[in-house]
């Protein structure tokens, strides 16, 4: 009997830590995911207590809703047209200079020749600061199109360079040995080993590459542009529409979101086979 | 008819009628050196079609330098080596070579790696290899989540769905763990009797040599110090006797040197 009971006690409280540790996990799950959300939702709603309260004046901050408004009256206007706008700028900007970083790091990553040919040229050529070229390019092209292509394009060039000429030297001489071995050459070789090899490093330099993109757009399209976001931005200022202003910015923070979200979702499907950035792990 | 007699007794392990799947290698006075310093020297040497030879010796005394030159993957400073009486120029197309770290592409699947440069339908051949070192179920996945030894294994894998006459084994177990490298040991030892290669293994285990090899040469100072047979039946048993007083004589002849 008293064996009975004590059975019964145990299996009670067993029961009752169970519960508890599955109600302990789902309140610390709960926590972990509301929690990051609580600083920006909590700086939100103090933004717009100061603001509707008329402690700050709106001409230097409105309030979240008002740019909420001036997002959507924007959006039916002109919003659209300019993002497309900027949006083809940039990719049309980033293909040309990350196609042409791409080949020539490849070039140079594989050739001895080309490497001795252009490498040190490029190098020297980095250290000017592509946005540094702008009074220069104004000059050239005005305000137009291939302005704000050109320095998106010379700004995308270098970090894509850089990244692919090292991935492909820094393939492991083991592996592309091994390939020779088993009857690689040309174009398998490199289409099996040193290209595959040279992916995470290619991807690194993508990644900053998207980075570039969108700062050297915003500071193009701010100095010398009549038509885009940061067109919309400069304009705002000159009417004092200050939360215009910030939904520019706004969305330049989430076009940004976006290109890191594309390099992230890249790297996830080109590289399953890395401990890393894969679904293959230890 | 000699020479098949002949042949038998040097190779008990191996069957009769091996030369058409194993190569004979000659080495011819060749000698290596990398800038001032000479690796190996005036070295001559002749491995029999099917043979299996181990090479010993203490680290940097060119048993490395020996098997990429045999592997065609560098050249002899003088000299020449000869597969099948022909000089080797070249990659040694009828070698396969499996290193210490497998050398798996960690972007191709498993059986992808095994398939690496096969042409046509290689499919099949490359999981039937798999299979044959106990690997079949592994062919989806990534190297990165396999263990060394499998590591290994997927990599003699590689090399045997190519059909080498001659199997070149640059310390392929030295980094395993003792009780994969007994059955890695096993393993190596039954492909290499049902497939009849030529083989040579690099290996700094002295035990292991006189496990696996029919020959167990020493090589120091760039030239050979020692060639031995070791006359022991397959597969054999490190409690022996003979084995015990032969791996004793091979080691004191390498601590000697």
């Amino acid at each position: 009997m008293s064996i009975d009971a004590t059975w019964e006690n145990e299996a009670a409280s067993r029961k009752f830590s169970r519960t508890k540790s599955i109600d302990k996990q789902f309140w610390l799950g709960l926590r972990r995911r509301l929690l990051p959300f609580l600083l920006p939702v909590g700086l939100l709603v103090l933004w717009q207590v100061l603001t509707s309260h008329g402690e700050v004046a709106p001409q230097v901050l409105p309030a979240p809703l008002q740019v909420f408004n001036a997002a959507v009256h924007l959006a039916h206007t002109e919003l659209w047209a300019d993002i497309t706008v900027s949006a083809k700028r940039a990719f049309t900007g980033f293909a040309i200079g990350a196609g042409i970083g791409l080949i020539m790091g490849m070039i140079n990553g594989l050739s001895k020749i080309g490497e001795e040919l252009m490498d040190s040229t490029i190098h020297m050529a980095r250290t000017v600061p592509h946005l540094a070229l702008i009074p220069l390019v104004i000059l050239w092209f005005g305000i137009g199109e291939e302005t704000k292509v050109l320095l998106v394009a010379l700004g995308v060039f270098f970090p894509m360079y850089l990244n692919t000429y090292h991935g492909m030297r820094a393939v492991d001489p083991g592996l592309v040995e091994t390939g020779k071995v088993y009857g690689l050459r040309g174009f398998r070789l490199f289409r099996q080993v040193i290209l595959p090899a040279a992916v995470p490093n290619i991807l690194i330099g993508l990644r900053f590459a998207l980075g570039v993109m969108w700062l050297t757009l915003i500071v193009a399209e701010t100095v010398a542009a009549d038509s885009g976001i940061g067109y919309i931005t400069t304009n705002a200022r000159e009417y004092m529409q200050t939360d215009v202003m910030l939904v520019g910015i706004l969305i330049y923070a989430l076009l940004g979101k976006g290109a890191d979200l594309t390099a992230r979702t890249l790297e996830h499907f080109l590289l399953p086979w890395h401990p890393t950035y894969g679904t293959a792990r230890k | 008819m000699t020479s098949v007699l002949t042949q038998q007794e040097y190779f008990p392990g191996n069957a009769m009628g091996a030369a058409s799947h194993s190569a004979r290698i000659e080495v011819q006075g060749v000698h290596k050196s990398f800038g001032t310093k000479s690796v190996l020297r005036d070295l001559d040497l002749t491995i029999e079609p099917g043979e299996f030879v181990a090479i010993v010796g203490r680290s940097g005394c060119g048993k490395s330098t020996l098997l990429r030159l045999l592997a065609g993957l560098d050249t002899p400073t003088a000299g020449r080596v000869l597969v099948d009486g022909k000089p080797l120029k070249g990659l040694n197309t009828d070698a396969r070579v499996m290193f210490q770290d497998a050398r798996l592409m960690p972007w191709m699947r498993v059986v992808n790696n095994v398939g690496l440069g096969l042409n046509g339908a290689w499919q099949e051949r490359a999981i039937s290899a798999l299979a044959d070192v106990g690997l079949e179920d592994r062919k989806g996945d990534w190297p990165a989540i396999l263990s060394g030894g499998q590591r290994q294994r997927v990599a003699l894998a590689r090399a045997l769905v190519n059909q080498p006459r001659f199997m070149l084994l640059d310390e392929p177990l030295g980094a395993l763990d003792a009780l994969t490298r007994l059955d890695m040991q096993a393993l190596l030892e039954r492909l290499w009797r049902e497939r009849q290669f030529t083989a040579l293994l690099i290996t700094h285990d002295v035990d292991e040599a006189v496990t696996l090899a029919d020959r167990i040469i020493l090589i120091e100072d760039g030239k050979i110090g020692l060639d031995l047979r070791v006359p022991l039946r397959r597969p054999r048993t490190h409690g022996e006797p003979e084995f015990i007083s032969l791996r004793q004589q091979v080691l004191q002849r390498v601590m000697e040197g």
